[in-house]
């Protein structure tokens, strides 16, 4: 047993967090060999398990990073295992910027059924809350061709493309994708590998609401120090110590979970996704708790847009709707653990 | 024991029905049930129906024009309005400012102020909360010296609330530094167009100018806009805070709440199905339904009891520590219930372009309400400081 990341990975997310604190855009990633570290040697990177992406996506929450990286490797996982190589490699390199496009209205958080459709090579449909569609240059579009699920190329900003992009909860952008007849490229892919993708996308969700949980408990225990009333400072109330030492002990608890699931994220399929849901929901409740409990402790000051705790609440909340809430999480692990 | 209205109460409650059906802004009440902003105009224009209807006033005693309603007929009337997507009564001029004058100004004060409040010839706000003064309201430090017939008011407010429509605000100042905390404080009317004042847009976590801050440098004040006596401010304030507050635990909007979050549910398919069908999250709903039904008994047994003369001080507490609960975890269930819609985050001040929010209208604001009431159970005294009452003045710890 080692609880112990390997000194490659310390050293990655040590240069990750300077770096993300003076400030990084996408070069800067690439460079640093962020992207590179989501895929495995085979894929043409090197790293892709389970303890790489937690390390990434861990600093990435940390720093509130609201670069589309998630997408990026979630997209660029699935032309791998549709072996584009070359996409693949220039998405490593920072030169492609690429997303999946694969939830739609009305299904909540199920993957399916679909109903975006593939015709003599023209995809058209809705695809829904999509992250970094405005920034892209090529969407990954899943699809039904004939009856059966692929993935498909498309130009974001080609024809039979609209997008209509507002912020996101979580600091980033997303779009609603509108497909009417847009030129397709076929790459193939199945369902079994979607569903892979995803526990991955579960997995970085997790980490980075973990690093997100860090800084608002950092940021409200110095607030506790420093902030006084009644001639003291706020964090002599014994009220708030119990209640910030028990979001501390959930904390713990959350990192264990994502150490779970990373730990399970390349096991069998049953056993992955009994994992990735347990994460997904105890993570869920745990934001959830820390967000509402930062914002009350710190009292009217975390109730506004120009404190810095402001993103990190709404970051917490946002985890809770990605990849499934806790109540969509507990159902399948009730499932999957029967 | 009987829990049902008396006639009375009854005949007020279907005339407050009819009255809400036929007034009510149709517009404002589409703003309040999609959970957007309302603005100035909007509650002008509902002060001023409810003005002519005499109600504006309802809680006032019946020598300053009111209707001196019974904390059950104010409860009614709240539940109404929340009932039927009213405005709310904006609450500094009518609800709190009022009940100071009316106890402890002068006879020009009230002559004065009193009917410009139901005009809406004045609109107010509350100047106690500064930066280091928030829980602890009594270490207040805007000063105020008297320099003949004037007050000269330097110093920092802030939080205040609506202040972008206010012209002007009721404050707590000291006079005294000598004195301990809470006996060199005073409660001043200050008009908001006096040169030296300066009024700072606040942007909440939600996106919207709700609050304010507002500063004061060597602002001239006269003297008679002074209440009561110099340096017994902070007795007014608390008479404020201890005067009987049905409102407190929300009911009325924690019912709204609740049905417009069922109706979200039924919409909402979760596996194809209705979403309300879903086992988890039916139960989410019970539960917060079953505690509500509670807290419903609970405030009457509050406003019954104000009713027949005890004050409810400590009670009021209870009220607004479970009230508040309440209501943030039917905001919490709404933001749940739309699901990924809740990521799409479109606020009122980003609204330039073409930013519309993408999904079904009772999504649009999920987040932002969830985001903007966590503030209910910071203001009007925390809920760690309500505890701490409850603990003092109910438990006796
Ligand atoms: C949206 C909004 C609108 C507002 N509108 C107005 C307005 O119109 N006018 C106005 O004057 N004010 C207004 N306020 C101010 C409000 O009343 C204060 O925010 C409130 O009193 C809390 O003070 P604070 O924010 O400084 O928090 P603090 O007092 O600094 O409290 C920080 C934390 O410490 C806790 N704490 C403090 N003391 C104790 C204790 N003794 N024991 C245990 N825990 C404690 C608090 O509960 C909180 O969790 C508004 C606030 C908000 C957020």
């Amino acid at each position: 047993m080692d609880f112990n990341h390997t000194e490659e990975r310390r050293m990655l997310a040590d240069s990750l967090r300077r770096t993300l604190e003076r400030g990084a855009d996408w070069a800067k990633l690439a460079e640093l060999g962020v992207l590179g570290a989501l895929f495995t040697e085979d894929e043409g990177g090197f790293g892709g398990s389970g303890f790489d992406l937690a390390v990434i996506y861990e600093e990435l929450g940390r720093a509130g990073c609201t670069l589309p990286v998630l997408e990026a490797g979630l997209a660029g996982g699935l032309l791998a295992d549709c072996g584009q190589s070359d996409l693949v490699e220039q998405i490593i390199a920072g030169e492609l910027r690429t997303t999946l496009a694969y939830a739609e209205p009305g299904l909540r958080y199920d993957l399916g059924p679909i109903t975006t459709s593939v015709n003599s090579g023209a995809v058209s449909g809705r695809k829904t809350v999509v992250g970094g569609a405005d920034t892209a240059d090529l969407l990954v579009v899943s699809a039904l061709q004939d009856g059966a699920l692929g993935f498909h190329g498309v130009d974001p900003k080609g024809p039979g493309v609209t997008l209509h992009t507002t912020p996101s909860l979580d600091g980033g952008m997303v779009s609603e994708v509108t497909l009417d007849a847009a030129p397709a490229t076929p790459y193939g892919g199945t369902q079994a590998q979607l569903e892979q993708r995803l526990a991955a996308a579960t997995l970085a969700v997790c980490a980075d609401a973990l690093g997100t949980m860090d800084t608002a408990k950092a940021m409200t225990l110095d607030y506790l120090r420093t902030r006084t009333q009644f001639g003291v400072p706020i964090g002599k109330f014994q009220a708030l110590q119990h209640r910030m030492a028990d979001v501390a002990i959930e904390i713990e608890m959350a990192r264990s979970a994502v150490i779970n699931l990373a730990g399970n994220l390349h096991a069998e399929a049953r056993e992955r996704d009994r994992h990735a849901s347990a994460a997904k929901n105890l993570v869920g409740r745990t934001a959830h708790l820390v967000a509402e409990e930062a914002i009350q402790m710190h009292g009217g000051i975390a109730m506004t847009e120009e404190y810095a705790l402001a993103p990190i609440s709404r970051r917490l909340i946002a985890a809770g709707h990605r990849f499934g809430d806790e109540d969509w999480h507990l159902e399948r692990f009730i499932r999957l653990s029967a | 024991m009987d829990l049902n209205y008396t006639d009375e109460e009854r005949a007020f409650q279907d005339e407050v029905r009819r009255f809400m059906k036929d007034n009510v802004p149709a517009d404002a009440a589409a703003k309040i049930a999609a959970g957007k902003s309302l603005g100035k105009a909007d509650m002008d224009l509902w002060h001023s129906r409810l003005n002519d209807k005499g109600w504006l006033a309802g809680a006032w005693p019946k020598a300053f024009g009111g209707q001196e309603w019974s904390a059950v007929q104010k409860h009614i009337f709240e539940e109404e309005t929340a009932f039927h997507n009213a405005p709310r009564i904006v609450p500094f001029g009518v609800g709190m400012l009022a009940p100071v004058l009316q106890a402890f100004g002068s006879k020009e004060q009230q002559d004065y102020y009193l009917p410009r409040i139901l005009s809406g010839e004045d609109w107010w706000c509350q100047g106690y909360s500064e930066p280091g003064a928030g829980s602890d309201l009594a270490s207040l430090k805007t000063r105020a010296v008297r320099d003949g017939d004037h007050f000269i008011v330097n110093g920092q407010k802030t939080w205040t609330t609506l202040g972008q429509y206010a012209n002007k605000i009721f404050c707590l100042v000291r006079t005294d530094p000598a004195a301990k905390q809470q006996q060199g404080i005073s409660f001043l009317l200050i008009d908001m167009d006096t040169p030296g004042i300066e009024v700072r847009p606040i942007i909440l976590i939600d996106g919207v100018h709700e609050v304010n801050e507002v500063w004061f440098t060597d602002v001239k004040v006269p003297v008679e806009n002074l209440v009561g006596e110099e340096n017994k401010g902070w007795t007014y304030a608390k008479y404020l805070l201890t005067h009987e507050r049905t409102g407190i635990a929300g009911v009325g909007f924690a019912n709204a709440g609740l049905a417009s979050l069922k109706r979200i549910a039924r919409t909402e398919l979760h596996h194809g199905r209705p979403l309300i069908e879903d086992p988890l999250f039916a139960a989410r709903l019970a539960r917060i339904e079953i505690d509500l039904m509670a807290m419903a008994t609970t405030n009457l047994r509050v406003v019954a009891g104000a009713d027949a003369g005890a004050a409810p001080g400590a009670e009021s507490s209870m009220l607004k520590v479970k009230g508040s609960i309440i209501r943030q975890q039917i905001n919490d269930l709404a933001r749940r219930a739309v699901g990924p819609w809740a990521v799409p985050f479109v606020s009122e001040d980003m609204d330039e372009t073409n930013l519309y929010h993408p999904g079904p209208d009772y999504a649009a604001k999920a987040s932002n309400t969830y985001l903007n009431n966590r503030k209910i159970s910071i203001y009007g005294g925390s809920n760690e400081v309500q505890r701490g009452i409850i603990t003092k003045a109910i438990l006796g710890l």
